[in-house]
């Protein structure tokens, strides 16, 4: 078992970073709300389904690509991997965008406690869920191949895949953005001034409601990244995929202290790579018990996560 | 606008002894009457109105009693109160496939089992803030399930079957679908659950829950043991839920970890506050209205989830404190707090 895994150590550990960013992508739409809002936005993840359909509609029927066509090369298959991942991020966010402005806005200036936010966010789930469903008729959707998945090389024993490649230099591009945004410009810092005292953000007159806005909508963007990069490795989704993934990466955001973005970073990438190894070593069906069970004992130890909730400049 | 809880409860407190008892006996007894009650208007269109009755409404109804004791008197957020449910169940599913034990004998098991799980669950998981608390019972939940999953004893996916039904007791015989009989049993239940839910309220312990909701650290600071209430709101929650359980698996004779999803605990949690959190009669109206709401719109078939995700976004938007909310006088000292 240990030889085993000592074997495909870096195979295991590429494939969980890959999905670790997915986590960190996803996670950024939980804790960015949480941050601002202290709210949990249990919608997110059917905003992440969504980006995973909205990917698809540009592979499939934008380029037409169907499961026996050619790859696409060069200039083109970047044309389409850019197309489709724009698209996933712009639909993922102003999705999230509208679902503030339905679901929570009037909540919040009747000042309703946090029940009533979260149930109108699980109603909300429950329409894009089936929506989604009721249009595909409950069937998983397999993505059609554009790249051709060769290795770029070997790393020890482990052959490094492009699509792995890809969403790794891309989710750090992304984050670095992120970062930059949320620390250097106007609105960022707007951002940052309505997660550390919305009154007194108020009275230095920001506009909450736009800024509220501004978060969804990066929020959204995140997660709809993130729904390309998992369609762009799993090749598959269905109506039903929001919730496991969501519930990974919500945890992934607690794990690195909730309402901090660098902590969505490593609680990222420590559940990616903790959910591949634990599924090597114990089986798939019981990843999801390990992962849990480190939640606690994180929770347990460092109530505020790995990185706490801290209250320092990074948090959004 | 009117307020339906308050004209209620004046209702009720100008009553004299026997005016009360009339009331709460003519309630009863009409509630005890709705299985006959199958050709009217209340008729749920596909589904058997009877069996529907019992699951889920009454059973809905049960457990979101127990969850209120949580979430609406204690203001803890659970997430996966269903654990408690499925927990009840694979008891009576186990000692009764597995022991000549009856259903009654089986009860004040699977009530034991889960409220020691509630202490398994809630002593560690208590100690942290609202937020995390609902991810580690969202969690817990979920490792319930996917430990009935993946285990060997508990029959993994296909689940317990044959389990027996409860012995009959004063003549009256459990059949499979006498359907009527086990939503009575379930009425009975339900009553000890309000029984036990009201008396605690006016006591101690319901005075604690009220000062943790409100503020648990001045709570704290006035000398209530805030962890022990705490763990105490657990465990009773846990207890109903247990109950539920145990009778969900006698009734339905066979049961799986598909039973058991995160779905359920988020319809209960939404019985619960779509109906007035921390009103006991507002909770239950919540669990009929939603429990009974799914299989009346079943003529809209494929989109009848998607409309009713539309009714909760719309009926919090409209009614953030649910249908029935607590009292008022409550609510505005909440506010000042919050300002």
């Amino acid at each position: 078992m240990i030889g085993n895994f000592l074997d495909q150590f870096w195979s295991l550990t590429f494939g969980g970073l890959s999905l670790g960013f997915i986590y960190i992508l996803i996670a950024l739409g939980y804790t960015m709300v949480y941050g601002v809002l202290r709210m949990i936005n249990f919608a997110n993840s059917e905003i992440f389904m969504v980006g995973t359909f909205a990917t698809i509609i540009i592979i499939r029927d934008l380029f037409k690509f169907t499961q026996v066509s050619e790859y696409a090369t060069g200039f083109r298959l970047w044309l389409i991997l850019g197309t489709a991942l724009i698209f996933a991020m712009l639909v993922s966010g102003i999705l999230s965008m509208l679902v503030e402005m339905v679901a929570y806005r009037r909540l919040r200036r009747m000042n309703s406690g946090v029940l009533a936010p979260l149930i109108s966010a699980i109603g909300v789930s429950m329409v894009l869920s089936e929506s989604v469903r009721i249009l595909t008729d409950s069937r998983p959707v397999a993505s059609p191949r554009a790249m051709e998945k060769k290795f770029l090389g070997q790393f020890f024993d482990a052959g490094i895949r492009i699509d792995n490649t890809i969403i790794v230099i891309s989710a750090l591009v992304l984050f670095a953005i992120l970062i930059t945004f949320v620390n250097k410009t106007r609105m960022g810092k707007a951002i940052r001034a309505v997660s550390m005292n919305p009154n007194a953000a108020r009275l230095m007159g920001i506009n909450i409601d736009g800024v509220i806005s501004a978060t969804f909508l990066v929020g959204g963007l995140m997660t709809g990244a993130a729904g390309f990069f998992y369609t762009l490795k799993y090749e598959n989704t269905s109506a039903f995929i929001g919730f496991e993934l969501g519930i990974a990466a919500f945890t992934a955001a607690i794990l690195g202290g909730i309402g901090n973005i660098k902590g969505a970073f490593y609680g990222g990438l420590a559940l990616g790579l903790l959910e591949t190894y634990a599924s090597f070593f114990l089986g798939t069906q019981w990843k999801a018990v390990t992962v849990f069970i480190v939640l606690v004992l994180v929770l347990y130890t460092k109530p505020n996560g790995l990185f706490g909730e801290a209250l320092t400049q990074t948090r959004a | 606008m009117f307020n339906l809880r308050d004209k209620g409860a004046e209702i009720w407190e100008n009553q004299g002894r026997i005016g009360r008892i009339v009331i709460a006996v003519g309630a009863i007894a009409i509630v005890a009457a709705l299985p006959f009650m199958g050709g009217t208007f209340l008729n749920t269109p596909v589904a058997d109105y009877e069996s529907v009755l019992v699951y889920p409404i009454a059973m809905f109804v049960l457990m979101a009693i127990g969850l209120n004791i949580v979430i609406g008197k204690s203001g803890l957020l659970d997430l996966g109160y269903v654990a408690f449910f499925a927990i009840g169940a694979y008891t009576m599913g186990l000692l009764g496939t597995k022991t000549d034990l009856n259903t009654w004998e089986i009860l004040p098991i699977g009530i034991a089992m889960a409220m020691f799980s509630g202490i398994i669950l809630g002593v560690p998981a208590l100690k942290l803030r609202g937020d995390y608390l609902a991810i580690i019972t969202l969690g817990f939940g979920e490792i319930v399930r996917i430990v009935a999953l993946n285990l060997g004893a508990l029959g993994r996916s296909e689940g317990i079957q044959g389990i027996p039904t409860p012995p009959g007791i004063f003549g009256i015989e459990y059949a499979f679908d006498s359907h009527r009989i086990y939503y009575w049993t379930l009425l009975i239940l339900i009553l000890l659950a309000i029984w036990m839910v009201r008396r605690l309220s006016a006591r101690r312990a319901g005075r604690a829950w009220e000062s943790i909701r409100q503020d648990e650290d001045a709570a704290e600071l006035l000398g209530v043991p805030t962890f022990k209430y705490k763990v105490w709101a657990f465990v009773l929650g846990a207890s109903v839920g247990g109950a539920a359980g145990v009778l969900y698996a006698s009734k339905t004779l066979f049961i799986a970890p598909d039973n058991f999803t995160l779905q359920i605990s988020i319809l209960i949690l939404a019985c619960v506050v779509f109906g007035g959190m921390g009103n006991i009669w507002g909770v239950i109206l919540g669990a009929v209205i939603l429990g009974y709401l799914p299989d009346r719109i079943r003529f809209l078939s494929e989109a009848r989830l998607l409309v009713f995700g539309l009714v909760l976004v719309i009926m919090m938007n409209l009614r953030p404190d649910g249908i029935l909310p607590r009292k008022k006088r409550e609510k505005a000292i909440v506010k000042k707090d919050a300002s």
